[in-house]
């Protein structure tokens, strides 16, 4: 198959899409929907994000100050940052000191702490050849650039960054480039919510479902979360009065005893959601089992490169095998990115824990929540 | 005809003296600098504010500037922070081995340019070439010289709980054009960078208003880190409203694709100025008098609310912090 450049929906984001969202941010419609989620709520809703944009959004906006105070935020695994397992970190940690390497990586990942406080801002500075990409498709250039070098792209991320990365495989492949891997640490987000669920511990009424994966893999597979455990979960926009309906609308089919999963995002998001791009995506990629960081072991919820394109396979190349390791001491992500604890109810939080020394993920990505606590939550 | 600049011309030889005759003589022209002395004799009185910057933009030319006329405008704005008209600069390149002589011709023009627009004079200088490699391209440091016309001269820790907090124009013009030059993007509305001469425009503003507090320019870090710098050194809390921050919609546009926030993105070319509520509308019409201030507004205030804290009411009417950010924006991955 040829492979074509996928849209993702911040490429889309031209100035006519700007001046339609200025209407998804509209005061007086926000303010409209937070009496109605007041006046309907019938008693407290937990609701999860499980985004990172959507916990940067609600933070941003003002929005979290605002809900009524029977609805709890809570941010689930969904900063792809926050949710890499520390044998993932320790291992491109590793490749960043080899000879001949030079990594690629998005830039979230620069400052993601391993071990013993390595990271890839001091790998730089130790020597090591690191560059930032905008999109995976950059990397193609650099594998031109460096020929006598490894280059090897750090693929994290969800179903939004999966497929793109899958294409460029496709073109490297096309266009005959040798020198490009990738270590695929990929992870997808369904199998995380199931999981999240079947924890007997779990308080968590309904889910706010990340846009940009379902512009990829649509709402279907989705389901089990009302079929199996009785919860609402709703695809949502990035925009204040996006988030607000969402609400609005699980608390309404709650109070008749109904679970939903449905799509409320249908400006950017189609049922079936992006068949080019999951085709692409199956092509070169298989499910695995995958490690999140705080959460274990999930049954196929992660995403390896098939037999048919080993020779992109960084994991092989190298050997590397990505096994269990003890967690950071102290550090409670796990039970932050699971919703039973508060940024400030860990007791590292803003002590031994601060954006300029995080000990855990959730402070160091932009996208985490303990960062976006720390960094936007008025005490 | 030598195309490249070559480790000779650092040398302090022929070749040097023939740079700094033909090329930097030539644009920088004025009586302290022609003598060519060791140092430029310079006449200065009273108190004097002087600043130093170092220049190592990448890339080196990008819309609306170099890193030429940003070396003079950086420097010269700090100094007028200082309620200060600007007399004097010194420049020291270092240049890496290879470079073309185009670009460093049109980097020195570009500054001589920049220098009489604003009105100082660039009077001593230094060059120095590396090899390929121990710099990138060229590396520019300026040192301003200037009279202090303010009394009491504005300090970052001069707000008090009633002032008002102005800035003079749009936000994260400079920071996202770099950046976007950086990577290679062609965003769909241009964005340029702000970078100008600010000390016309400030030394009006001081002499009409001398109670102003406090003046500062939000370069590196952006509106949001100047003003936690503020409130820290101050002891105040400054309150602002997201609704009253300029951002031009192209630059908000490209942000939002990247993924940064333009509160903390670079200006060259824009001041904060907190000062009494009471001069406050006055100090905007001189402002927008000006075109380097058409877009001026009042976006806050100054409150004892908490000592050394941001916040900021969001457009829906809700609050949060406006926190320094830990080190540079980093593009995120999805």
């Amino acid at each position: 198959m040829t492979p074509e450049p996928l849209g993702t929906p911040d490429a889309m984001a031209t100035r006519e899409t700007l001046d339609l969202l200025e209407g998804f941010r509209d005061p007086e419609l926000c303010r409209g929907l937070l009496v109605r989620l007041e006046r309907e709520l019938d008693r407290e809703l937990r609701f999860m994000e499980v985004c990172g944009t959507h916990t940067v959004a609600i933070f941003r906006s003002g929005l979290r100050s605002l809900l009524p105070e029977g609805v709890v935020h809570l941010s689930g695994p969904g900063c792809p940052v926050c949710v890499t397992h520390e044998s993932e970190v320790n291992a491109f940690l590793d490749l960043a000191a080899r000879e001949r390497v030079v990594l690629a990586t998005f830039g979230d990942l620069m400052r993601v702490p391993g071990h013993k406080g390595r990271n890839l801002k001091k790998a730089v500075a130790d020597g090591a050849r690191v560059k930032v990409v905008y999109s995976p498709a950059d990397t193609l250039r650099l594998a031109r650039e460096h020929p006598d070098d490894l280059v090897v792209f750090i693929g994290v991320g969800f179903e939004t960054t999966a497929p793109t990365i899958a294409a460029t495989v496709l073109m490297a492949r096309a266009q005959g480039v040798r020198n490009l891997r990738i270590l695929c640490f990929h992870k997808t987000v369904p199998p995380a919510l199931e999981a999240l669920m079947a924890d007997p511990d779990a308080r968590i009424d309904g889910f706010i479902l990340p846009g940009h994966v379902s512009a990829v893999i649509g709402v279907a597979p989705y389901a089990p979360l009302a079929e199996r455990f009785g919860k609402s979960a709703v695809v949502t926009g990035f925009e204040p009065a996006d988030i607000l309906q969402s609400l609005l609308q699980m608390v309404r089919w709650r109070s008749r005893g109904e679970a939903r999963v449905a799509n409320n995002y249908t400006r950017v998001v189609r049922d079936e959601g992006n068949p080019k791009a999951l085709e692409v995506m199956d092509t070169v990629f298989e499910p695995c089992d995958a490690l999140w960081r705080g959460m274990g072991r999930i049954p196929s919820s992660g995403l390896k490169i098939r037999p048919e394109f080993e020779e992109f396979d960084a994991l092989r190349e190298f050997g590397l095998t990505i096994g269990e390791t003890p967690p950071l001491p102290g550090c409670r992500c796990g039970d932050v990115l699971r919703g039973r604890i508060r940024p400030d109810q860990c007791p590292l939080f803003k002590k031994a824990c601060t954006p300029a020394a995080p000990v855990g993920p959730c402070m160091v990505s932009t996208e985490g929540s303990c960062a976006a606590y720390y960094k936007y939550q008025v005490e | 005809m030598i195309d490249k600049v070559l480790l000779d011309f650092g040398s302090g030889g022929k070749a040097s003296q023939r740079l700094v005759a033909e090329l930097f003589v030539t644009h920088f022209s004025n009586a302290e600098l022609n003598r060519l002395n060791d140092a430029a004799e310079v006449r200065c009185a009273g108190r004097m504010a002087m600043s130093t910057d170092s220049f190592t933009v990448d890339p080196i030319f990008f819309p609306g500037g170099d890193i030429g006329s940003l070396a003079v405008h950086g420097t010269v704005n700090d100094v007028a922070m200082l309620g200060a008209v600007p007399r004097y600069l010194s420049c020291g390149f270092i240049i890496e081995e290879g470079l073309p002589m185009a670009d460093l011709e049109r980097i020195v023009e570009s500054m001589g340019r920049a220098a009489r627009h604003a009105d100082v004079r660039i009077v001593t200088g230094d060059t120095k070439v590396v090899p390929r490699g121990a710099v990138d391209k060229i590396f520019i440091n300026t040192t301003g010289l200037g009279e202090i016309v303010a009394d009491p001269a504005p300090s970052g820790d001069a707000a008090r709980p009633g002032d008002a907090v102005l800035v003079s124009g749009t936000m994260g013009d400079h920071g996202l054009t770099v950046l976007g030059a950086r990577a290679g993007l062609d965003f769909e509305a241009k964005v340029r960078s702000d970078s100008a001469a600010l000390n016309h425009l400030l030394v009006r503003l001081v002499r009409a208003i001398p109670e102003i507090h406090v003046l500062r320019d939000p370069t590196r870090g952006g509106l949001a880190t100047t003003l936690n710098e503020i409130a820290q050194s101050s002891g105040v809390c400054c309150e602002i409203e997201e609704d009253a921050i300029p951002v031009r919609p192209e630059v908000a546009g490209g942000c939002s694709v990247l993924g940064l926030d333009p509160l903390y993105l670079a200006n060259e070319g824009k001041f904060l100025c907190i000062l009494p509520e009471a001069r406050a509308e006055e100090a905007l019409a001189i402002l927008r008098a000006d075109e380097l201030g058409r877009d001026a507004r009042r976006v806050g205030s100054v409150t004892d609310a908490a000592a050394g804290r941001v916040t900021l009411v969001t457009r829906l009417g809700g609050k949060r912090l406006l926190n320094m950010l830990e080190g540079e924006q980093l593009p995120r991955i999805c």
